[in-house]
């Protein structure tokens, strides 16, 4: 019976991919483990193996293909005695049994195209300048790229990051460029290169150290907390560790209750760190030049998701975005939604369709959390009189409970309602489908607040 | 594509080969299935086969007795098959349904049995270390025999915590066997580009715990380094460390470039020292199993995985009041 291949998914966010080049030719025989195509997905070049024994009998989607939905049939196999004539018409079994699975669910979480830029209020980007779409992982090792070339004491050291590109691909390149020396693998050992890194930032380097995600910094806390953060007040003034800690942070896709946490909120909490979560490629890079210039250490929080989304970015020679300053998405008078790193999209995507209902919400983007722009959002609050924070960390001491408080102490008598706080659910990251989407906040949940603290 | 012909004639009954031809078989053809399930979409996040390394556990397992238990990482799926949890349950649970051994809530990486005494799929490297010295712990404390096998990897054994349990295992003579399934590759960091140190099992001297290297290919020549480690662990010496040299044939998970090691270096392993072709060519020379016996075998096994697909993808989604349950345990009243 001829079955036909499918294109796979071969990253836990991938939803389409190119087909690079085809390793077998139709009337190729194959058997389990045969390597049949190169597939590009987000991160990689991947070689893609055959899992049943039979004949290519026809190829269905040539090489060079872009953009190719995971699950579409690629080729056909055909068994023995079989001829490619007889696939005419695939055969029945062979449809996506898949249509029903619950990770079409997933769909809504990874938009490919990139959000609309309402223009900013902003300083920083003289008039005329040339914008360029560019992806937020692109935007991180540019960042990098422009550092270590600005100084020689600026280095990169990590899992993964020199030969292997990064796993999350954001160093790609520059071991080429820097060298071994500069570029720097390290075995698995978290709090041993974390603290290496702290020693080597006393001894007055700037490193840039990864974690492949910062679910594995929890082994390495110790050094970040209190070697990297404490050690300036206790010397006095004297010395400090001028490091960037930085990595994705909160949910990915499918990746179960040890690998889906939302940090932001812990860091945040600690005086002596700085701590930043950008949103757009442009706040990535400005944002991380600025973070490897402070002679602080600072938390770098990135998102594995937003990594593929592209942003405008000014083609500028030295862009950098200051700390502590919020920005201004959108303006509007009925209602504040304050949020930061991926919380925005759901954040843009609500104000966009709260419009379409009348609702004018204002959106502000705190990019950094430490230190915090609560200026902006109390002037803000002033204006529309109620309030809600959108994040994807858990609801307990959550960021959005410590504006809520600010605003309370700061704008009470300004309250037409209480601030709402849209967060992650209080609940370890679920691996199902179904409840993976139930624990992470929505677009709808936003809206649903809106809708309650403007009473309609 | 046979395997190298083995010149030792093991001293091993029919029975024992022929269940862990089976037992290997199993894992390998799941694996292969978890794979293909994985690129329908149907198995999502991380998925880390372990094929290649089938003959670890199989070996390991022929050498426990009831009550011993188990801890590994991500790459736990032979582990669970091979101590005898339901392919099926294993299966739902990759595909994250409400039959599978966490209900869908754990995945690929996060399965237990308490029935079966397996403590888990781990997410983080080596944290599964200190665990299972732990569990060696209370057995030692409740004064039964009882050892706990702590599998990690190549690249977990330069964690720091794996040395601090070390310390303490051997400090306290915790019976439980620190099993270091050294397959060469920590993602794409080989053994040489993460240590100078020329074996990891050495280590383990400079805090007094004796070790050796296994050949991890060869699943008799497991089963006897198990049945050491064992009879050390049970008689109160202490732990007792295996590195166990193997291989894994796949991408680290899914979505692996495998830039770091080529084709070549694959295909000579799957040709010349395979663990399953290698009990295979003992069956067949020692004229245990005719061609014909082990085709009924696949069909065996082919069938059983089947089964555990089938019931993977029927099983439904779990309840979505089940996001709020399993959070706390109700105090006793
Ligand atoms: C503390 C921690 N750091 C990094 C990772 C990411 N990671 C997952 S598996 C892996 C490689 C582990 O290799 P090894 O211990 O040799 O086990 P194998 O995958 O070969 O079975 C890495 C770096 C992690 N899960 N946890
Ligand atoms: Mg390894």
């Amino acid at each position: 019976m001829a079955t036909e291949i499918l294109m796979p998914a071969l990253s836990p966010t991938m939803e389409e991919g190119t087909l690079a080049k085809w390793l077998v030719k139709e009337g190729d025989t194959v058997s389990s483990g045969d390597i049949l195509a190169e597939i590009e997905t987000d991160k990689a070049t991947m070689e893609f193996e055959a899992v049943d024994e039979g004949t290519i009998g026809k190829i269905l989607v040539p090489e060079g293909s872009e953009g190719v939905k995971v699950n579409t049939a690629i080729a056909v196999l055909v068994e023995e005695g079989e001829s490619a004539d007889d696939i005419a018409t695939p055969a029945p079994a062979a449809e996506p049994a898949t249509a029903a699975a619950p990770v079409d669910a997933q769909v809504d979480r990874a938009p490919a195209a990139p959000v609309a830029v309402v223009v900013p209020k902003e300083t920083e980007i003289p008039e005329g300048t040339e914008m360029k779409a560019t992806t937020v992982r692109v935007a991180l090792r540019d960042a990098m790229a422009e550092e270590m070339r600005r100084s020689e004491n600026v280095f990169l050291m990590g899992e993964e990051v020199a030969e292997y590109q990064g796993a999350y691909k954001i160093s790609e390149g520059l071991l080429d460029e820097f060298g071994s020396k500069r570029v720097i693998d390290t075995p698995i050992t978290e709090h041993g290169f974390a603290g290496i890194g702290v020693g080597a930032a006393f001894g007055g380097l700037n490193p840039i150290v990864e974690f492949m995600t910062f679910n594995f910094a929890m082994q390495a806390i110790d050094q970040i907390l209190n070697s990297a953060a404490k050690t300036l007040y206790m010397s006095g003034g004297q010395m400090g560790a001028p490091i960037v800690f930085r990595g994705p942070n909160g949910a990915a896709a499918r990746v179960g209750a040890q690998h889906s946490q939302d940090y932001a909120a812990w860091y945040a909490q600690i005086p002596g760190l700085k701590v930043v979560m950008p949103y757009s490629a442009a706040d990535a890079k400005g944002l991380l030049k600025t973070a490897i210039r402070d002679p602080n250490p600072v938390i770098f929080l990135e998102n594995e998701i937003l990594y593929g989304q592209s942003f405008d970015v000014p083609q500028m020679d030295d862009y950098t975005v200051p700390f502590g300053k919020a920005k201004i998405w959108r303006e509007g008078s009925d209602v504040t939604i304050v949020s930061f790193g991926i919380g925005m999209k759901y954040a843009l995507e609500a104000a966009d369709e709260l419009a379409k209902e009348g609702i004018a919400a204002e959106v502000i983007d705190l990019r950094t959390l430490r230190p915090m722009d609560m200026p902006a959002v109390i002037e803000s609050v002033k204006k529309t009189n109620r309030c809600v924070t959108v994040e994807e960390g858990f609801p307990v001491c959550s960021i959005g409970s410590y504006i809520s408080s600010r605003i309370m102490m700061e704008a009470f008598d300004y309250l037409d309602a209480p601030v709402i706080n849209c967060t992650g659910k209080d609940v370890p990251m679920p691996y199902a489908a179904n409840l993976e989407k139930l624990a992470l906040t929505t677009t709808k949940e936003v809206m649903d607040a809106v809708k309650a603290v403007t009473y309609r | 594509m046979a395997a190298k012909k083995s010149s030792k004639k093991p001293n091993v009954s029919k029975e024992e080969l022929l269940q862990y031809y089976k037992d290997m078989l199993l894992i390998r053809r799941f694996e292969e299935k978890a794979g293909q399930l994985y690129g329908m979409g149907l198995i999502g996040g991380f998925c880390h086969l372990y094929i290649g390394q089938e003959a670890v556990v199989v070996g390991l397992e022929a050498a426990a007795k009831e009550g011993d238990k188990r801890i590994t990482s991500y790459r736990d799926h032979g582990h669970m098959l091979a101590c005898g949890m339901d392919p099926k349950g294993v299966m739902a649970e990759l595909t994250g349904r409400e039959g599978g051994y966490s209900k869908g809530k754990g995945g690929s990486m996060h399965m237990f049995s308490k029935e079966k005494h397996f403590y888990g799929g781990h997410g983080i490297v080596a944290a599964q270390v200190p665990l299972g010295a732990g569990l060696a712990f209370s057995d030692k404390y409740r004064g039964n025999d009882n050892v706990t096998f702590t599998y990690f990897g190549d690249g977990a054994a330069n964690q720091g915590q794996v040395y601090e349990t070390y310390n303490m295992a051997e400090l306290w003579d915790l019976p439980v066997i620190f099993v270091i399934e050294n397959n060469q590759y920590a993602m794409g960091t080989s053994v040489q580009r993460s240590t100078k140190s020329p074996s990891l099992w050495e280590r383990g001297a400079a805090y007094g715990i004796e070790g050796e290297e296994v050949d991890g290919m060869d699943v008799l020549a497991v089963k006897a380094a198990g049945e050491k480690a064992v009879a050390h662990c049970r008689a109160g010496k202490g732990p007792y460390i295996l590195e166990i040299k193997t291989y894994r044939y796949r991408g680290h998970s899914m979505s692996d470039p495998a830039k770091y090691r080529t084709r070549e270096e694959v295909q000579k392993m799957r040709d010349e020292r395979d663990c399953i072709e290698q009990v295979r060519d003992l069956l067949l020379t020692g004229k245990h199993a005719t061609e014909d016996d082990l085709k009924a075998v696949d069909k065996e096994i082919k069938a059983i995985v089947n089964d555990a697909a089938e019931f993977s993808k029927e099983s439904p989604e779990p309840a979505l009041e089940e996001l709020y349950t399993d959070i706390y345990m109700e105090a006793e009243a």
